[in-house]
């Protein structure tokens, strides 16, 4: 039963599945003959189903705008101190967050340390993206066809040509700042604003970058599929390891023995250092993927 | 002063909503929106989250509008261009 599970799992993948489905089309075709419209000519209905179109969208539309003004006019006002949203959990966040977690941004000290299973989820979220996005447009020899590697020729030449010279100029003038500043915002998340996240995406776009001027083969040269997997999956493992100690400690905080540190100093504040650079490895790998995949079809 | 910026910022936000939904050229439809982020992040970063201001300058206004670009090209409907 497994076996039989994975093998048609493994033929849906490579394309190789076959139509067993059986296709229910009579009892279709009488009910829509026995439809009052299907007599009136092609270009009646295709006018009447253009009318009914726009008349249901607008309808949905104006609906879905007046919920929601009406929604926005009855929230409370921004940053009021009676406003719901400033209960016991956000009290407790912001007097003892410097104390527990050491880290003098606060934000980083919510998503890294009291909710460090959540960013650990939102990572392996991207993580899962990219490997659908690899499934569906990875070219190997079961997924491309003779006539798309002709047209995929000719794009390459195309792309040749027209290398331009300013573009590449100005990349390689900008491409170590952009480099520069998404390590900065890695090593700093627990300082100053930024984190994981944001610096991964602004290295990855300093990749995406790169690649767009001087073709994905030349970033090839330093980051093949090779090294995508292996960064990628060993940055997720080393945040599973690194925080596995919650399952132990509970989720009271009880003394753990990691040393917090000075509030401020690079090395403080636990473990926020290590899971951002892991959580900003995996974001910039997933970024830079998705527009490969995207461009090319391949890492 | 800030007021008047504030304002200036929503009418711009409102107007680049819209016409990204008007425009005829998917081209000019995806450069409207990366602008649209661009506001966005300014009007992060004066109601006072940092954090939010530079995801959203790196995934809003980079990264999503070079993937709605390379989609276009892909399935070739970027006119003007040599590989339409």
């Amino acid at each position: 039963m497994k076996k039989n599970t994975w093998k048609a799992f493994t033929a849906w993948v490579n394309g190789t599945a076959e139509e067993s489905r059986p296709l229910r089309r009579e009892a279709g075709q009488s009910a829509h003959e026995k439809h009052p419209l299907f007599h009136l000519n092609e270009e009646m209905r295709v006018r009447l189903f253009r009318w009914e179109y726009r008349a249901v969208a607008l309808i949905v539309c104006l609906t879905v705008v007046a919920v929601l003004l009406f929604t926005v006019f009855h929230l409370p006002l921004f940053g009021e101190p009676n406003n719901p949203a400033v209960n016991e959990v956000v009290e407790r966040y912001v007097e003892k967050g410097l104390e527990e977690t050491g880290a003098v941004n606060m934000v980083s000290g919510m998503i890294l340390d009291y909710r460090a299973f959540d960013t650990f989820g939102e990572s392996s979220v991207l993580f899962l993206a990219v490997t659908s996005v690899m499934m569906l447009l990875l070219r190997d020899e079961k997924n491309i066809s003779a006539e798309e590697d002709i047209q995929e020729a000719h794009e390459r030449i195309i792309e040749k040509e027209a290398s331009d010279r300013i573009l590449q100029k100005v990349v390689s003038l900008v491409m170590p700042c952009i480099f520069l500043f998404g390590i900065y915002v890695v090593l700093n998340g627990h300082i100053s604003p930024g984190g994981g996240f944001s610096g991964g995406a602004i290295m990855g776009a300093g990749l995406i970058l790169y690649g767009s001027a001087f073709g994905t083969d030349k970033v090839r040269e330093i980051f093949t599929m090779k090294t995508f997997r292996r960064i990628t999956s060993s940055a997720l493992l080393c945040y599973a390891a690194s925080k596995a100690y919650s399952f132990y400690t509970g989720a009271n905080g009880l003394p753990t023995g990691i040393p917090l540190g000075t509030p401020g100093a690079i090395f403080s504040s636990g473990l926020i250092l290590v899971l951002d650079i892991c959580v900003g490895m995996v974001v910039a790998c997933t970024m830079y993927g998705f527009y490969v995949l995207f461009a090319r079809g391949e890492i | 002063m800030t007021i008047a910026f504030e304002l200036l910022l929503i009418l711009a936000l409102i107007l680049c909503a819209v016409s990204a939904l008007t425009s005829r050229r998917l081209l000019v439809a995806v450069v409207i929106y990366m602008a649209y982020s661009l506001i966005m992040t300014v009007i992060w970063a004066l109601l006072q989250s940092p954090d939010l201001a530079i995801t959203e300058a790196a995934v809003g206004a980079g990264v999503t509008g070079i993937l709605f670009l390379t989609t276009l090209k892909k399935i070739h409907a970027l006119k003007g261009t040599k590989d339409e």
